[in-house]
């Protein structure tokens, strides 16, 4: 197989399906190419090589281009990720309210620092900027839900729950 | 107060789901719209809004109608013309146009299709941050009931205005809330921000006339159409019309935000909604309007929360939302958290901001672990200059720098304590808490 056959036949019907749709609401390519690679994280994880060939192929633009969004914006991956992302706020309203006290705890109690992912492939913890949500500093975010203010013990709990058991 | 007091934010439920479609037209919701469509020229609207003097919410406090009047109008006009709903809401302690997403998307739809109608824009795209994942839900829901309705799509209420809306999930980076950047952003390439002139209005998305709008600007719009330009003069206390959201966060006992007449004073702010300082902490300084906004002190606890008065004491209103320095809490760490996050978000276009922030950042790191040099100072100073208004391509830079500006003015003897004692006063105390 011709490598950009086996690019094409990476993504499935219903990915570009959906990116279509997406396209459909732009005048141009390039517009849509975002959106794109966001659908096709939600369903992978991250954007491998591979992946970003595909998309961009798919697209119709060229794979530097595209991989120039996909490097610039820090919620498009480009490496491996966990099953489980956690996004910890690092901004002032969540370090005046002690922040660093979450991701201290993070780090024992999963072994890990922020960009790290822990052995096991379970849990990818990263910064973030400001969440918006400065009255329930501090706050993180679990893949796509929102938790805060959280103590030590509350992060605790929202760990076992969500990220230990393998729930999502 | 009333939901007349309280216009944007009556209807929000706190802890409960955002009115439905149904919900809100019982309310008087949408009537604007067909009062709109059916006599009002887009001249007319723009006009009551340009009465109204209603101020953008974003940061900028550009006037509205002002904004729309460089738009060219017309049979001659180029299209399609754009609005852009900037909901990349994405300053550090900013989060109230979160509540207006989450809490009321009709509104926002509503007040889309008056800015669209008073423009003449084809096409609206809600350009929403990833990490806004409730708004997104919560607006989906509502455009699919505002189509249903026929509210939204063709030759709406036969009036021969189209209107399409659609919404933009962003990935991440500041930068992206920059106006032109946005724009960028949009058309899926390089985000970094564009030259001016020309603007938008002229020359925006693919080159077409385009408003790019806060999230809260459009809000206010039903209700100016529903109860006229004079009525929202009124809602203000001081030279500024209108209602705005305003902002809490740090240690304060109860953070929040909470719509009030624009030129309620700081102190009311605080002490009255925000419920003063926590047990145990006092008032130092904040910062009135975002990461991006000069600190107030103790003595400018009465000046009144609206764009002039907060420039006269050296500040800026900003977004509205608050961020409180407590006393317990080292500014010069305070700064540094701030610097870390311009330095991050640079989009690295121009050599100031780019080279700049992250030599900033590293100033307040070295005096934050006691490797400060009494020089240092002038350093930053220098800073303060060279990467200010005038110097850099947009206002990233030197919203950065105002805070810095302020703290050298404020906080002198902190960083001087700094340097002198090798290290931060405040970190033996920080491990112990």
């Amino acid at each position: 197989m011709r490598n950009d056959e086996h690019s094409r036949s990476i993504l499935t019907e219903e990915e570009k399906d959906m990116i279509d749709e997406e396209l459909s609401h732009y005048p141009t390519k390039q517009a849509g190419a975002v959106e794109a690679l966001m659908i096709v994280q939600r369903r992978r994880g991250w954007i491998s090589d591979e992946l970003l060939l595909a998309v961009a192929d798919h697209v119709g633009i060229a794979p530097a281009e595209l991989d120039r969004s996909a490097t610039f914006y820090n919620l498009i991956f480009r490496q491996p990720v966990g099953q489980h992302v956690v996004l910890v706020c690092d901004s002032v309203s969540c370090w005046l309210m002690g922040a660093d006290r979450l991701r201290k705890r993070l780090q024992s109690c999963l072994g890990i620092g922020a960009g790290e992912t822990s052995a096991d492939g379970r849990v990818t913890v990263l910064p973030n900027v400001c969440l918006g949500a400065c009255d329930r500093a501090p706050a993180v975010m679990i893949d796509e839900t929102l938790h805060g203010p959280l103590t030590e013990h509350e992060l605790d709990r929202l760990l076992d729950s969500h990220v230990l058991q393998g729930a999502r | 107060m009333t939901i007349d007091d309280r216009p944007l934010t009556g209807l929000i439920r706190r802890h409960g789901p955002p009115p439905t479609l149904s919900e809100y037209e019982e309310r008087g919701g949408y009537a604007s719209i067909r009062a709109m469509l059916g006599d009002m020229t887009p001249e007319e609207v723009q006009r009551e809004v340009t009465d109204s003097n209603l101020r953008g919410r974003g940061g900028a406090g550009f006037p509205t109608g002002k904004k729309w009047s460089f738009v060219p109008m017309g049979v001659d006009a180029p299209r399609p013309k754009y609005l852009v709903v900037n909901a990349d809401e994405m300053e550090p302690g900013s989060f109230k146009d979160r509540l207006l997403l989450e809490g009321h998307p009709h509104q926002l739809i509503e007040g889309i299709i008056i800015a669209a109608y008073a423009i003449q824009a084809e096409y609206a795209y809600i350009f929403v941050r990833w990490a806004y994942r409730s708004s997104v839900t919560a607006l989906e829901r509502a455009l699919r009931e505002a189509r249903e309705a026929g509210l939204l799509g063709h030759d709406l209420f036969g009036s021969g205005f189209n209107l399409t809306v659609h919404i933009h999930t962003s990935a991440g980076r500041y930068i992206c809330g920059e106006e032109t950047a946005l724009l960028n952003a949009l058309e899926g390439h390089a985000v970094i921000p564009r030259a001016k002139p020309p603007y938008p209005q002229v020359c925006g998305l693919w080159g077409k006339p385009t408003i790019v709008q806060n999230v809260e600007t459009l809000c206010n719009l039903p209700h100016i159409l529903t109860h006229g330009a004079e009525w929202y003069n009124d809602l203000g206390q001081g030279k500024d019309a209108g209602t705005k959201l305003y902002a809490v966060s740090g240690r304060v006992r109860r953070p929040g935000v909470w719509e009030l007449p624009i030129g309620t004073t700081v102190r009311e702010i605080l002490e009255n909604h925000a419920g003063g300082m926590q047990e145990g902490y006092a008032f130092r300084a904040m910062q009135p309007g975002g990461g991006s906004t000069g600190f107030l002190t103790e003595e400018h606890l009465d000046v009144a929360m609206d764009f002039e008065s907060l420039s006269s004491v050296g500040s800026r209103l900003g977004t509205g939302t608050a961020i409180v320095l407590d006393d317990r809490t080292c500014p010069v760490g305070f700064v540094r958290n701030l610097e870390h996050f311009f330095a991050q978000e640079s989009c690295g276009w121009c050599t100031p901001c780019r080279d700049g922030l992250p030599w900033v950042e590293r100033l307040l790191g070295a005096l934050d672990s006691g490797n400060g040099r009494p020089q240092d100072m002038d350093i930053l100073e220098r800073h303060v200059t060279f990467l200010g208004p005038g110097r850099t391509y947009c206002a990233h830079a030197p919203g950065a720098m105002e805070p810095l500006k302020s703290a050298l003015q404020h906080f002198r003897s902190d960083f001087d304590r700094h340097i002198a004692e090798r290290g931060c006063p405040w970190r033996s105390h920080a491990t112990a808490r």
